[in-house]
């Protein structure tokens, strides 16, 4: 029972990840049709963002020697602002003007795919192989609850997963902007003739998305402080089949579907010889697939978001 | 249409320019993980590499014969994969013309590049490698490093010793043959130590994954005295806090992929205090061991890991072998054959990783040394184990 738990709690860690990276990959769905492969590799930059931003900071190797309190502090909304730059410059950059021009939704696609491998690839460029860790910025304590081990980390990774999720359902759909999202979603061109202003809408669904994914891969980074520039490639192909099970294009669908990987995910290796893990975890969410083709969430060509 | 002609020629030219200037330089290809997983490794592999042909290069090339040659080491990125190692083993070979191959260094790129070098009839020498089937019945194909049957029981020895263990847990990179020969080789080694069942737990992960926590639950669970780690130095710094976070307080036992000069770094404070087996141990070396450290040290800013003093010790005896072939002429196939001839008949190795011998399957035969990682993240020597 112990087991079982403590299971629990390590599936329920490693969901968060994958919640935080499918809303990401579901809002911008939800809104354009359009499915942003580059955002795992989003998920990674933020990481790295988080891991220069910091040692920025951090006495005493940074340049402004902040307590780690205050690292920390400032960290968090930076990595979030710097990795949506990033993402709504992938946007101006690639998309729109594909968009624009009127390419069919495919070819925005095939070139997420390669903005997805340009980030790569550039920071392998950039930065070189060798691996970054990110210093300490939360000092850990392992709590053990009744033979169940937590970190305070772990606590704060499933919280904000949670808190992040309650904020993107509060503004998609108690807000004048959610409202225009959702509308976005309904009919791309009806829109601009009600007086929308469609490019600022997805501008808009850029930030919220990336932002979330910088906060992830920060929180990935503290959480798993290995870094190099393809680990976001498998983490986001997972969360994005997590955002897919889930019913892509509602954020209920990826919250619940990241959790879903991971507990099919942790609950395989924990019970069944653990070489046998992905085979049956993508096994039993093909089964899943199967029986509800759009998703546990996801309602076939209605409004999605 | 002239014009075409001339590219036409000119490309050819590119694809074809060492027919007429063979035996100009001495080639040697170093196909090793530039990228990819193990970057450091890859690293310390070149520098370890370029230190010894600037040393050879500034007294005007190799001696060959009573005549110099500049030496000229092509190094290709494998990216850490097997496949990649063998697409650019062959390019080494076919394209590039080396007499001789040094690398690739991980068992998982060196198995399957091996079979290329051996296909191809071109001597190859994995310094770093260590499962048994790089070089099994590959009369071209050698290594400098000893083997994980022979590793196996050293770190279960010194297990019992060190930690009184009796039930030890294994977890293992399923698609790396280093990774899993080992951990294959642990387990028979233990269990014939302490009787069937005393690997509490035997569990394994792939080769893209950073969360362990269902795997180290169950093994934790088991509770084990130990944990066994054949693992590659990135995973390592992955593994062992987790394993912390989760409650573990036990010991962690390592195996020589975890001597890279970056586990510290990326590990930091949760790997001290553990030990691992490996091929020599940097503090308290003596004599041309020193020696290589203080160059290594001054030119590159560190203390050279394992892969770099193997690496010396592989070009070393490649070179040897050239040199022992007295002229450098003619028919490539030719010189790679008298070059693999010298070295399987090298029987006997001083190198700057010990005294080796060589067997039958041109695999070396060396002692192997415990390194125990101190309070300051140095990694020191703890005891060495000869082969009987």
């Amino acid at each position: 029972m112990e087991l079982f738990l403590q299971q629990c709690v390590n599936a329920l860690q490693w969901g968060s990840f994958y919640a935080l990276i499918a809303l990401g990959y579901t809002l911008v769905y939800g809104v354009l049709r359009l499915i942003n492969f580059a955002h795992g590799d989003i998920f990674m930059v933020g990481a790295y963002i988080a891991f220069f931003v910091s040692t920025a900071f951090l006495a005493p190797d940074g340049v402004f020697g902040f307590s780690r309190e205050l690292s920390l502090a400032l960290t968090i909304p930076l990595t979030m602002v710097f990795t949506s730059i990033v993402g709504v410059a992938l946007e101006r950059i690639a998309y729109r003007p594909l968009m624009r021009k009127g390419a069919h939704r495919l070819y925005v696609v095939i070139t997420a795919l390669m903005c997805g491998l340009i980030l790569e690839n550039g920071n392998l460029a950039l930065l070189g192989a060798s691996r970054k860790t990110l210093p300490t910025l939360l000092d850990k304590n392992i709590y053990s609850l009744g033979g169940v081990a937590v970190t305070n980390l772990k606590l704060w990774v499933i919280f904000a997963a949670a808190f992040v999720f309650v904020v993107l359902h509060f503004i998609v759909t108690k807000t004048r902007m959610g409202m225009a999202m959702r509308a976005v979603s309904w009919d791309k061109f009806a829109l601009p003739l009600m007086g929308i202003p469609l490019e600022r809408v997805i501008v808009f669904t850029f930030i919220l998305g990336s932002s979330v994914a910088g906060l992830g891969g920060m929180l990935f980074a503290m959480s798993y402080p290995v870094l190099e520039p393809y680990m976001g490639a498998m983490t986001g192909w997972k969360a994005f089949i997590a955002a897919v099970v889930g019913g892509i294009g509602d954020i209920r669908g990826a919250f619940a579907g990241g959790f879903l990987l991971a507990f099919v995910e942790i609950m395989v290796a924990a019970f069944l010889p653990s070489t046998f893990r992905d085979l049956f975890a993508f096994s039993i969410l093909l089964f899943i697939l199967w029986q509800r083709p759009t998703g546990i969430f996801g309602k076939p060509l209605t409004t999605k978001i | 249409m002239l014009k075409q002609a001339y590219a036409f020629v000119c490309a050819m030219a590119l694809f074809a320019p060492c027919g007429g200037h063979a035996g100009q330089t001495v080639k040697i290809g170093f196909p090793i993980p530039l990228t990819g997983e193990i970057p450091k490794v890859g690293e310390s592999t070149k520098f370890a590499a370029e230190l010894f042909r600037e040393e050879i290069n500034a007294k005007g090339g190799l001696d060959v014969g009573g005549k110099k040659y500049p030496l000229e080491f092509i190094f290709e990125d494998n990216e850490s994969k097997p496949e990649t190692a063998v697409n650019v083993t062959l390019k080494l070979i076919d394209r590039d013309d080396v007499l001789a191959i040094v690398g690739p260094q991980s068992s998982r790129q060196a198995v399957p590049a091996g079979a290329v070098a051996n296909d191809n009839e071109t001597p190859m020498i994995t310094p770093w490698s260590t499962n048994p089937d790089a070089t099994k019945d590959r009369p071209w194909v050698f290594r400098a490093a000893f083997l994980d049957p022979f590793q196996a029981p050293v770190a279960a020895d010194f297990a019992i010793k060190q930690f009184k263990a009796k039930k030890a847990a294994v977890l293992f990179e399923i698609s790396n043959d280093y990774s899993k020969g080992l951990a294959d080789h642990f387990r028979i080694a233990w269990e014939k130590r302490n009787g069937k069942g005393a690997v509490v737990a035997f569990e394994s992960h792939g080769p893209k994954d950073q969360d362990f926590s269902a795997q180290l639950t169950k093994m934790i669970a088991a509770k084990p005295d130990f944990i066994f780690l054949p693992e590659n130095y990135s995973f390592v710094a992955l593994i062992v806090p987790q394993a912390r976070d989760l409650g573990y307080r036990g010991a962690f036992m390592g195996s020589d992929a975890w001597g890279s000069a970056e586990l510290m770094k990326l590990c930091g404070q949760a790997c001290r205090g553990q030990f691992f087996s490996t091929h020599y141990a940097a503090a308290g070396a003596k004599g041309a061991t020193k020696e290589f450290i203080d160059r290594y040290n001054k030119k590159y800013g560190y203390v050279p890991d394992d892969v770099a003093a193997l690496t010396w010790d592989a070009v070393t005896l490649v070179t040897g072998a050239i040199q022992k072939a007295g002229k450098l002429e003619g028919d490539i196939r030719k010189m790679r054959k008298l070059i693999r001839d010298n070295l399987a008949a090298v029987t006997e190795f001083k190198g700057i990783t010990g005294n080796m011998r060589f067997d039958a399957q041109g695999d070396p035969i060396k002692c192997a040394v415990i390194v125990a990682i101190d309070e300051k993240g140095d990694f020191t020597f703890k005891e060495s184990v000869c082969p009987q």
